[in-house]
């Protein structure tokens, strides 16, 4: 026991990893806030869509910076990768929910539609303009986020953090508003709630999320950090709050105790994380029935 | 003036017409049924009514000092809400969204329009269960509730009594007149004919050709055809 804290403590002494930690925690949180809306209002695959069109704008991203390092060294400093990733990704959640309400193209078509695309853009750009002289080694790491949480940098942290606390915020003080608007949007509109707004408001939180989360675990597994804390917590929970407060508690706790696990046993720590999501969802899911059955 | 005054109403999907030239009127105090045939655009009607969809042709008008945040609505049930996670409380109190603007929490007054709204609904013992735990009947008075906490004059409902059982139906009826009684206008769609004849004082009949009159007029119209006053559907 005491060699796991010698361990713990020897890592801890580095700051790298005490910022993937704080982001880490913070990310899953706010991740895990929307998951409930996601699932309920079947917008699952729009997070999955968006992890896609994510990684392609990380992949402009890196060219760009390239780039910048040789052309505009005085650029560099100032801009990071995670704006314009942000500013892409934002922009192809406000699309796709526009073309999921009313256009020729169904919602799910033009979801697979984008993300594909994205997805082979990106990898394209990055074969043609390598960044590094390992490029399957970058690509994996954006895919499942095999190191990338360690390799952060302190603005990078900062940004991620406030981001983070930006979301909860603007989720606790439109909490009833998200409620209802996934609970019944007709009511909503009919009686004089701008729906569409709200909409798209979850759309931007959404994609803004995706893009912290891709820090986190990769853009493969960011659906998973997304929807199992919401769908661990309905197994067992019954009302909106609670379900919503046990799936963010549910999803620091995975995170905090990937991270940790994956320091320890040196595995990945984005699929680490996920693993532990899984289990957990296991184990609501055997809660649920087993107080299905007592009911 | 009338709170509604919709003439010569076209409306449809995608620029395909379903239903045209409806035009009626909604007075203060009056109960109308919507009456016709599956498919033929009374859900529609009631959505362009609202302003959830655009009509093809004609106007829409409210009168009589009637505003958005006095509308109710009660539309079908969802596949999504289903398995909602969420406690009547919930579910009705987002009703009240209409008056609380950007202020994220509720106050008193606000809460005490949802319980008085549970309590006239009788299901204010509900108020701490589970949605999706509810019988068809519970769900529906909940969603009434709600559609109370919304609205201060003006009801619409959307096929109130689809899948209840004959007991919950009756229920449902009465809570509606009671409601109607009370001084609330009711616009309701229903395949009921019968339950149109005995609480409404308007019928609007949608199909081929439109009927709009009061229940007498109605019934003097022949469009009953054989189904007779007592009708059962």
């Amino acid at each position: 026991m005491t060699e796991i804290f010698e361990t713990l403590g020897l890592y801890f002494s580095y700051p790298f990893v005490r910022y993937a930690l704080i982001a880490g925690v913070l990310i899953a949180l706010c991740s895990s806030l929307l998951g409930v809306t996601l699932v309920l209002k079947r917008f699952s695959f729009i997070g999955d869509g968006l992890s896609h069109v994510a990684f392609g704008a990380l992949a402009v991203a890196s060219v760009l910076d390239t780039a910048e390092k040789t052309f505009f060294p005085w650029l560099f400093d100032k801009i990071g990768k995670m704006p314009l990733v942000i500013l892409i990704t934002v922009a192809a959640a406000i699309l796709l929910l526009r073309t999921g309400q009313n256009t020729k193209i169904k919602g799910d078509a033009a979801v697979a539609m984008i993300s594909v695309g994205a997805l082979a853009f990106g990898y394209l750009l990055l074969h043609l303009f390598p960044t590094s002289s390992n490029v399957s080694g970058d690509v994996c790491s954006t895919l499942f986020g095999s190191t990338s949480i360690l390799t952060l940098t302190k603005s990078d942290v900062i940004l991620s953090a406030a981001l983070a606390v930006l979301v909860v915020v603007i989720f606790v003080l439109f909490y009833r508003k998200i409620f209802s608007v996934t609970f019944d949007e007709n009511f909503s509109r009919a009686t004089g709630t701008p729906a569409e707004v709200y909409n798209l408001m979850i759309a931007v939180i959404t994609a803004v999320i995706i893009v912290l989360a891709m820090n986190l675990v990769g853009s493969l597994l960011i659906s998973a950090l997304v929807i199992f804390p919401a769908l661990s917590a309905m197994r067992v929970f019954k009302s909106f709050r609670a379900v919503t407060i046990c799936s963010a508690a549910l999803s620091v706790t995975a995170a905090a105790a990937g991270i940790l696990i994956s320091i320890l046993a040196s595995t990945p720590v984005g699929s680490t994380i996920v693993a532990v999501d899984a289990l957990a969802f296991f184990f609501f899911w055997i809660a649920g029935l087993v107080r299905g059955r007592a009911a | 003036m009338a709170y509604l005054t919709i003439s010569n109403l076209s409306l449809g999907y995608e620029g395909r017409e379903i239903l045209k030239d409806v035009s009626f009127q909604v007075n203060k105090g009056d109960y109308l049924c919507i009456v016709g045939e599956n498919g033929s655009g009374k859900s529609t009607l009631m959505k362009t009514v609202l302003g959830l969809q655009s009509p093809l042709g004609g106007v829409i008008r409210a009168g009589d000092g009637l505003r958005r945040r006095e509308i109710g609505y009660l539309p079908q049930q969802t596949e999504v809400q289903r398995d909602f996670p969420a406690t009547a409380w919930e579910v009705v109190t987002s009703g009240l969204l209409n008056r609380q603007g950007l202020r994220p929490f509720l106050t008193k007054e606000e809460k005490k329009i949802a319980r008085d709204a549970m309590e006239t609904l009788g299901i204010a013992e509900l108020e701490k269960k589970c949605y999706r735990e509810l019988s068809g009947g519970q769900q529906q008075r909940v969603l009434l509730a709600r559609a109370l906490c919304a609205a201060g004059r003006l009801l619409l409902l959307d096929e109130p009594v689809a899948g209840l059982d004959p007991a919950a139906t009756k229920e449902m009826y009465e809570l509606v007149d009671k409601l109607h009684r009370s001084g609330i206008t009711v616009i309701m769609i229903t395949h009921d004919l019968s339950a149109a004849l005995t609480y409404a004082t308007h019928v609007l009949h949608v199909g081929e050709d439109v009927f709009f009159g009061t229940v007498e007029e109605y019934r003097k119209s022949g469009r009953l055809g054989g189904f007779g006053e007592e009708g059962e559907k």
